[in-house]
């Protein structure tokens, strides 16, 4: 079994085939992650560049410890540190990244479809950790990982994602993860916040936060995107708070048991309340733990393409 | 060349017997001792030599852990069929215990020098003896021997040593066959 692409680019282009071999593959380094020495030397003749065009810290941190526990040799970048400053290209940074002898990419850029475009002109194999708001393949990937581990088989389960779903690149990259899996898609946010002819993709849209909840399996809360939003899609905080947020008291008054998750970093007391995002509902930490696992999966198949 | 039955019947019992008494010989109540199967195949062989141990001491309870080597192989990126991994069960560490590494068979050695490396990240073990159900000798890559050994093959690289167990197939057996 391989997969069959040798990029990451979005969970668009790989198929339920992939998905259940990135999963059975994270089975194995999860029970790595709990020995205690959690490292193979999968990877010692490998090196991996970590690009990071834009701020992050769980995305960043977790593919650096995935690199660092399979052994791999790690450079990383940060464009806020760098000569992109100066005005370098995107090409021209990672061609000379790349003339250093790098064998994968790990690329996070406020430009849709930039991994795509550098998949197209270099040779080592990209993995998308984030593109403007278009995918974010590894996030998906975890998402989905752990509600397998609460729900097992996700055929039929309901999902529901809440939020500012029209910025949001964890939202789109959920969404062809879970059809793949077979899974029933909701997404429910402020009419404003919900893309147009997004139930193209057969996903369902709600408006109602109660009425999604008494619905779904699993409720993934996204963050509201400030940074992204240039106008103003709701008149202010505190009644999206009202309208859209997950509260206690919306939970209790449910009579049934649901996932609660949120890709971070939270906005506490906006999109999701602390006696939310730390109750026995939510499952957010185990989602971190995860995607280390998630990572070294996709790393290690990815390199398994890499023939020596 | 023709498939050749190499063990099989009473024979291949009284070779397992035999294995397991020589353990017994060096190994007595099994105090500090754990087994380790090597996944996949060896795996196969370990169920059924603990199983025997267990029948033969009239014991409860041997550690017993399936360790999977695919992530220290030396062949990850170099083999044309990718590599697929299983699951390790290991509920103890080895810090101080005698452990048995017991797979099915010994060719280049690459597999057990990957499992000793694999071993490592559960601890220091006071001592570590192989135990290899078919030893082809004459094929090794590194210099690696079995302590215990079922039976010994002389075969040409151009052969392939099948191990059956009849949990799988019908019934126990170690065949010669050549390579296609």
């Amino acid at each position: 079994m391989q997969l069959s692409t040798k990029h990451l680019l979005g969970i668009k282009n790989i198929t339920e085939t992939d998905i259940h071999l990135i999963f059975e593959t994270a089975d194995k380094f999860k029970e790595v992650l709990n020995r205690p020495i959690k490292k193979v030397p999968s990877l010692r003749d490998v090196t991996v560049a970590n690009l990071f065009f834009e701020n992050s810290t769980r995305t960043r941190i977790s593919f650096e410890l995935a690199e660092k526990r399979l052994s791999a040799d790690v450079v990383n970048f940060s464009a806020s540190s760098s000569s992109v400053k100066k005005g370098e290209t995107l090409l021209d940074t990672v061609q000379n990244i790349l003339s250093m002898k790098v064998d994968m990419v790990v690329m996070r850029h406020p430009a849709p479809g930039a991994p795509l475009f550098l998949s197209r002109h270099i040779d080592a194999s990209i993995i998308n950790a984030g593109d403007g708001t278009h995918e974010h393949p590894t996030q998906a990937l975890l998402d989905a990982f752990s509600m397998r581990e609460q729900l097992g088989d996700l055929q039929g389960k309901n999902i529901a994602i809440f939020g500012d779903i029209q910025h949001s690149r964890v939202a789109l990259s959920n969404i062809f993860c879970l059809k793949k899996l077979g899974a029933n898609v909701k997404v429910c946010g402020p009419p404003t916040l919900i893309p147009k002819h997004i139930d193209k993709l057969g996903v369902g849209v709600e408006y109602d936060v109660k009425k999604t909840l008494e619905w779904c399996d699993v409720a993934n809360v996204l963050r509201i995107q400030l940074e992204r939003q240039d106008i103003k899609y709701f008149p202010s905080l505190r009644e999206y708070s009202l309208y859209f947020g997950i509260n206690k008291q919306i939970l209790s008054g449910i009579d049934k048991d649901i996932i609660v998750m949120h890709p971070g970093p939270i906005n506490r007391g906006v999109e999701i309340t602390s006696d939310v995002a730390d109750s026995k509902h939510s499952i957010i930490l185990q989602q971190v733990e995860n995607g280390v696992a998630i990572r070294m999966a996709i790393l290690y198949l990815l390199a398994e393409l890499r023939k020596v | 060349m023709k498939d050749r039955i190499i063990l099989e019947g009473s024979r291949l019992q009284l070779t397992l017997d035999r294995l397991c008494h020589q353990i017994i010989e060096n190994h007595g109540d099994f105090k500090d001792t754990c087994l380790i199967g090597v996944q996949v195949r060896g795996v196969k062989f370990a169920n059924r030599l603990h199983q025997n141990l267990l029948q033969i001491l009239d014991l409860s309870e041997i550690n017993y852990g399936k360790l999977d080597v695919t992530f220290y192989r030396d062949d990850f990126r170099r083999r044309d069929s990718p590599l697929v991994a299983s699951r390790t069960e290991m509920d103890f560490l080895v810090e101080g215990k005698r452990v048995l590494l017991i797979d099915d068979v010994l060719y280049t050695g690459r597999t057990i020098r990957a499992a000793l490396d694999a071993l490592q990240h559960y601890g220091r073990p006071k001592n570590v003896e192989l135990v290899s159900w078919v030893d082809r000798r004459f094929n090794r890559h590194l210099p690696i021997q079995a302590d215990y050994v079922g039976v010994t093959v002389d075969a040409l690289e151009e052969a392939y040593v099948k191990v059956e167990w009849k949990e799988e197939y019908d019934q126990d057996r170690v065949l010669l066959y050549p390579k296609q």
